[in-house]
């Protein structure tokens, strides 16, 4: 199962190598990492997107909070979430291209962000699903990069996490 | 007051109260060596490798309920400490090691000696710092003993570059530490605790299963205490040994892969387990599909939520300082109206003592050749079962542990998460260091014991009286039992050849040396070797080539899949 863990660490270096390591360390998946300061700099949150059974998540639910710099770990795919990611995707736009990729982008809810004469660098955000759909409705012939944040999320409504 | 940065790393460790700093100079420590030289409130030892203070240190910590210090230069002194460090780890003792690392300008530039600390170790620490300003060492070295011996205890790193050591700043002591990252739970959950005791008190078939927390937390008394209310066998890992007290009749041995059978049939077989500061690994309870296949209740104690249900469910998990929580349980069954179901008790005790009737230690004593448990045995004869007993590992270490009869906590030291050839004679200066004057042996083999024989000539300098008992059987012994049962007798890279003349390698470092050849030498040499009080003695025992550890549980296999003897293979 798909969980979404999300971690308040203190704004130190090597944290964030203390938990990739762990992560790398004990063989559990990552399938992205985000990792920011918070409105108080002197913590950072992450966002963890890993899979595997309830026990390995368990494990590692509890290994995150055994690191010294952690000071809270929640796993949001308990309850309900909402989660966004952001990619940047360069396209090759000419001809009758141009106005298509303009139109699909619109149907996402995508801008353009640069324009030149013959691409287009689209910013799109959304859950993974939606953006991994709009790379699907695009030729795949015409995507020349992209670029993606990972995944980050927050509880909805009164499921708060802070000091 | 403002002092240099190697100043306040001194002065904080002579206010941690430390007693020794194992270690070996280098540059980036110059400055610490320095003041080291000028003050003698803290001692240091001079090992001869620096993996060596790493195990002395360790051992210092576990024979005595202290934070052993080691100290190392940058580069290749830390990259020699790390196997010290990360044994510490495996076995979760509390130790703090101060390294140097090159000039803080000089970091990152591949400069002479320069290695990433902090990354290097990351993997094999509790936690690790690398200071960055002469004003942060005295936080930062507060923080990290309180960090090593507080919640599940482990080895704390500071990183020091040299310019911090030279740099001045304001000292000042801080008395206490507050870390909002960092709050150990003492107290366990009273609901879940009293859902122990009640299962505890419903039991037909209970069992304890006692590990190293109970040592290192100094909760021996406690479990002592609730095995004799229970009623119940009780069993220690290769951690907890001494943990209870192995004359006892209700101690059923240790259990696990070389356990005793009645302590693996118990374990297996109970309908209520308690678990104490251990955590069911893969050399205790073999393959967990295997371990589950018999359904019982499971309750476990541990200071660490991420060693609860982490290799096996358990039903009543507890977090939390073992005393604190053992007290509670106590005190709970002491006010409980109801009492152990002694019927049940006595038809469980039936069948414990039919299991014990197999008397799996038992081996073929010989009057020509050395067997080394005899050798264990003796030894534990001669020293009354009251000695400090280190060892290194492999055979020697399974023989040690079966028949030395620890009935105390804290006497016991060997390498058993990691599994670290080596540390028998550095462990042994630890222990000797912290407990002057007490007997010290060490158990160790041909093999082994050559990993750190360097350290002989560290015990001639600070007159450590270490009894080394080598039962040299010219093999790697246990890699030429698993070679033997599992791969045709195809004793690759197992044999030890060009042996050094042990008794005059000794005798060549200033110690006495002794060959022991005839099983009936062996009573006397022991002897001989413990009335000279202040001489260390290397004892070779020339013992049996062929001898193998029983009872065994090949690995991936179930508890109570066990090879008692040759005969069953």
């Amino acid at each position: 199962m798909r969980h979404v863990i999300s971690v308040l660490i203190e704004n130190e270096a090597g944290a964030l190598s203390r938990v990739s390591g762990l992560f790398s360390a004990r063989g559990y998946n990552i399938e992205s990492l985000t990792v920011a300061p918070t409105e108080d700099v002197s913590l950072s949150r992450m966002t963890i997107i890993s899979t595997g059974s309830d026990d390995i998540i368990e494990q590692i639910t509890k290994q995150l909070n055994k690191l010294i710099e952690v000071v809270k770990v929640v796993d949001l795919s308990e309850a309900a979430h909402v989660e966004r990611e952001l990619m940047l995707i360069k396209v090759r736009a000419t001809g009758k291209d141009r106005e298509e990729l303009k139109r699909v982008a619109d149907i996402f809810r995508g801008r353009i962000i640069d324009v030149t004469d013959s691409t287009y660098v689209i910013e799109l955000t959304g859950n993974t699903s939606k953006l991994d759909s709009f790379v699907g409705a695009i030729d795949a012939s015409l995507i020349l990069e992209t670029v993606r944040t990972g995944v980050c999320g927050i509880g909805r409504g009164d499921r708060i996490l802070r000091l | 007051m403002l002092l240099t940065g190697a100043e306040i790393v001194v002065r904080c460790l002579a206010e941690e109260k430390v007693e020794y700093v194992f270690g070996y100079p280098g540059g980036a420590v110059l400055y610490l060596y320095d003041e080291l030289f000028k003050q003698d409130a803290v001692r240091h030892v001079l090992v001869r490798h620096e993996q060596a203070a790493l195990h002395a240190a360790d051992a210092y910590s576990r024979s005595t309920d202290r934070v052993g210090v080691a100290l190392v230069t940058s580069g290749p002194g830390v990259t020699n400490a790390i196997t010290g460090i990360a044994t510490a780890y495996m076995d979760s003792i509390p130790m703090v090691i101060i390294s140097g690392q090159v000039p803080t300008a000089a970091i990152g530039q591949d400069a002479f000696q320069e290695c990433d600390t902090v990354g290097i170790t990351r993997p094999c620490v509790k936690h690790n710092f690398l200071v960055k300003d002469a004003k942060d060492i005295a936080s930062t070295i507060k923080k990290a003993f309180y960090i090593a011996k507080t919640g599940r205890p482990g080895p704390v790193l500071v990183d020091i570059p040299k310019d911090i050591t030279i740099a001045k700043a304001e000292y000042e002591y801080p008395k206490s530490v507050t870390m909002r990252s960092y709050n150990p739970i003492i107290k366990g959950h009273q609901g879940q605790i009293k859902k122990a005791v009640q299962l505890l008190l419903d039991a037909k078939r209970p069992m304890i299963y006692a590990g190293g927390g109970v040592i290192l937390s100094d909760c021996s008394e406690q479990l002592t205490k609730l095995v004799r209310t229970l009623g119940a066998p009780c069993t220690n890992t290769l951690m907890g040994l001494g943990g209870y007290p192995a004359t006892d009749r209700q101690f059923v041995g240790m259990l696990g892969m070389h356990g005793n059978y009645e302590a693996n049939m118990a374990m297996q077989y109970c309908d209520v387990l308690i678990a104490v500061g251990a955590r069911f690994d893969d050399r205790v309870i073999g393959n967990p599909a295997d371990f589950a296949r018999i359904a019982r209740k499971i309750i476990h104690i541990d200071i660490d939520p991420s060693s609860i249900s982490k290799r096996v469910k358990v039903d009543v998990p507890i977090v939390g300082n073992l005393p604190d929580v053992l007290d509670d349980i106590l005190r709970l069954l002491d006010a409980s109206a109801d009492r152990p179901d002694q019927e049940a008790l006595g038809e469980w005790w039936k069948q414990i003592e039919e299991w014990r009737r197999r008397d799996c230690l038992k081996y073929k004593q010989s009057d020509e050749i050395i067997k080394p448990q005899f050798v264990i045995e003796k030894l534990w004869e001669v020293t009354k079962g009251d000695a400090f007993v280190t060892s290194d590992v492999g055979q020697h270490q399974m023989w040690a542990a079966q028949y030395y009869k620890f009935d105390k906590p804290r006497r016991w030291l060997n390498s058993g998460g990691l599994g670290t050839m080596g540390v028998g004679i550095p462990y042994g200066i630890g222990v000797q260091l912290a407990h002057p004057g007490s007997p010290v042996a060490v158990v160790t083999g041909e093999g082994s014991v050559q990993m750190n024989i360097q350290e002989l000539s560290t015990c001639k300098q600070y007159r450590i009286p270490l009894k080394i008992c080598s039962l040299n059987n010219r093999y790697l012994g246990m890699v030429r039992q698993w070679q033997e049962i599992i791969h045709g007798n195809r004793y690759s890279e197992s044999y030890m050849d060009s042996l050094p003349d042990f008794p005059k390698l000794a005798e060549a470092y200033g110690h006495v040396g002794m060959r022991i050849e005839k099983p009936g030498d062996v009573e006397g040499a022991l002897r001989e070797a413990f009335k000279r009080k202040n001489d260390l003695v290397f004892l070779d025992f020339q013992v049996d080539q062929t001898e193998n550890v029983y009872p065994m549980v090949m690995g991936g296999k179930g508890l109570t899949d066990m090879i008692l003897s040759s005969e069953d293979l």
